[in-house]
């Protein structure tokens, strides 16, 4: 348990500690709400959507957690490479709690870089419909973050160095948050794109969050969302453990 | 307490280690020596469960490594031969840490840690990141952290290389410290061939990945009619230089250093 503790600990500080870091990975959602939150508002005002920063607010507030979660597993990579996963891995202490450590720490950090930027978007204008439900929006932040914490550290397990980061980056993270239905709707598309979107765990955390936020806004529905993001959540924990366990320096 | 028979480690269709057999007893301290590249670090590797063997037998206090990992991690300690710190956290932090995973009880890890810091010239630069401290305070540190907790096998790869003389003195004492106090078992690298003279009590000479010679200093000597253990070494390895080709690891860690220019 202490090792698990003292693991989770270390992210955390190295978060705090990296300030321009901090910073710097509160451009890209800030670029999306902002950008295309009044810009394409508009649009979707007379489609007869509503207003698009409600609608796209709990979709970057996903995206913050996405990102910060998968890198902070793919953080393996540089562990790898500065050494000291090598005086993790011939600690006494099972892989199974390193690995649960390492995961937890990053999704702890993902889901406060996700409320950093819901407070942002609030300051931009976004309302949760009914402020009691809202901070079940939390819950979601939790288990997206746990999800792509394990398949960060399943994918940084099984890559030797840094050649593959672009490679993950663009066939599997970006997919994953422009598939996610972050920034359109998911009702009424084309029947590819909709069974694409449907297989998209990303999708389904942040219809949850949708759902608590902005009453009766959901295409899956928040039983299902949640059902969808533990089962998945539980079988990338099993998987990212195995390949953790598998590692060979 | 460490037994190797036959241990073969093959890359591809390089042979790294190829069917070295050893045995070194308990309390004893075993010099590993030889050139680079030779197989010194991928043997250290298999020993401390961080490589599977190809094939071939170790036993660490009569535990196979492989099969029972959490056990035989338990007995050991490991000072890398290179960099396996955190450079975000400061030293403090980092004995911590190592500390904890190595089951040391609280009170133990402080005094131990202040101790070990004090002894190492660490203590006043406690609080620095270790990124910020120089490269042999680095080492420095890498050496304390591998003697907080006592385990009955203290694996020592290249435990001196870039530390000025006063540490590396301080080092050895203390490893001899340990060996005689607390008959901890110590198995080293060097490519110090005095300091393999002065502090082991047997030798193993590795070439190409093969052990080509074994037994006590002074045997070593008399079985190549040389004055000591360096021409003794030569006379077993030969004159050429190797060359280790750059790693995975060293490509990123210069990648690393292009992007972390804070």
């Amino acid at each position: 348990m202490s090792a698990i503790y003292i693991l989770w600990l270390r992210e955390l500080k190295r978060y705090f500690r990296s300030r321009v870091q901090l910073v710097a990975s509160l451009g890209q959602p800030m670029l999306y709400l902002l950008v295309l939150g009044f810009g394409l508002g508009p649009v979707f005002q007379r489609a007869g959507n509503g207003s698009y920063l409600q609608f796209v607010a709990p979709g970057v507030i996903g995206m913050s957690v996405l990102f910060s979660s998968i890198f902070s597993g793919l953080g393996l990579l540089w562990d790898r490479q500065f050494g000291f996963l090598k005086e993790t891995l011939v600690a006494p202490v099972p892989r199974l709690q390193i690995m649960i450590g390492r995961t937890l720490g990053g999704a702890t950090v993902a889901v406060l870089q996700g409320l950093l930027v819901a407070l942002i978007c609030i300051l931009a204008g976004f309302r949760p419909v009914n402020p009691v439900t809202a901070p079940l929006a939390i819950g979601f932040m939790v288990l997206i973050a746990i999800v792509f914490s394990a398949l960060g550290v399943a994918i940084g397990s099984s890559l030797q160095d840094m050649q593959g980061f672009q490679l993950i980056m663009n066939f599997l993270v970006l997919p994953i948050y422009f598939l996610s239905g972050a920034l359109f709707p998911l009702t009424g598309l084309p029947k590819v794109l909709s069974w694409i979107t449907s297989a998209d765990p990303l999708a389904y955390g942040i219809d949850g969050m949708r759902s608590v936020l902005l009453i009766g806004m959901t295409h899956f529905g928040a039983a299902t969302d949640l059902v969808v993001l533990v089962i998945v959540g539980a079988i990338l924990l099993v998987f990212g453990a195995y390949r953790f366990s598998k590692i060979q320096i | 307490m460490i037994r190797v028979q036959n241990l073969v480690k093959t890359f591809g269709s390089f042979t790294a280690v190829n069917d070295v057999s050893f045995d070194v007893a308990e309390g004893e301290i075993f010099a590993f020596l030889g050139p680079n590249g030779a197989g010194k670090t991928t043997t250290i590797k298999m020993l401390t469960t961080l490589l599977k063997p190809t094939s071939g037998q170790i036993e660490l206090d009569g535990l196979d490594p492989q099969t029972r990992q959490n056990e035989a991690r338990q007995r050991f300690g490991i000072v890398f031969q290179d960099p396996s710190l955190d450079g975000d956290l400061n030293a403090w932090e980092n004995m911590e840490i190592h500390g904890v995973l190595y089951h040391v009880p609280h009170k133990v890890r402080r005094q131990r840690s202040e101790e070990l810091l004090k002894l190492f010239e660490l203590w006043e630069r406690r609080d620095e990141q270790v990124k910020k401290l120089s490269g042999g305070m680095k080492r420095r540190l890498e050496i304390a952290r591998g003697f907080l907790h006592t385990p009955k096998i203290l694996f020592l790869d290249e435990p001196t290389l870039g530390l000025d003389p006063q540490s590396r003195n301080q080092l050895w004492s203390h490893v001899k410290k340990v060996n005689e106090a607390e008959r901890v078992t110590v198995f080293l690298t060097t490519h110090y061939m005095d300091e393999a003279d002065r502090v082991a009590h047997r030798v193993g000479v590795i070439d190409h990945g093969k052990l080509v010679a074994q037994g006590t200093p002074k045997a070593i000597k008399e079985q190549t009619g040389t004055e000591s253990l360096e021409e003794a070494f030569l006379a077993l390895t030969g004159s050429t230089i190797r060359d280790e080709s750059a790693g995975a690891a060293d490509n990123m860690r210069q990648f690393a250093r292009m992007w972390s220019k804070r």
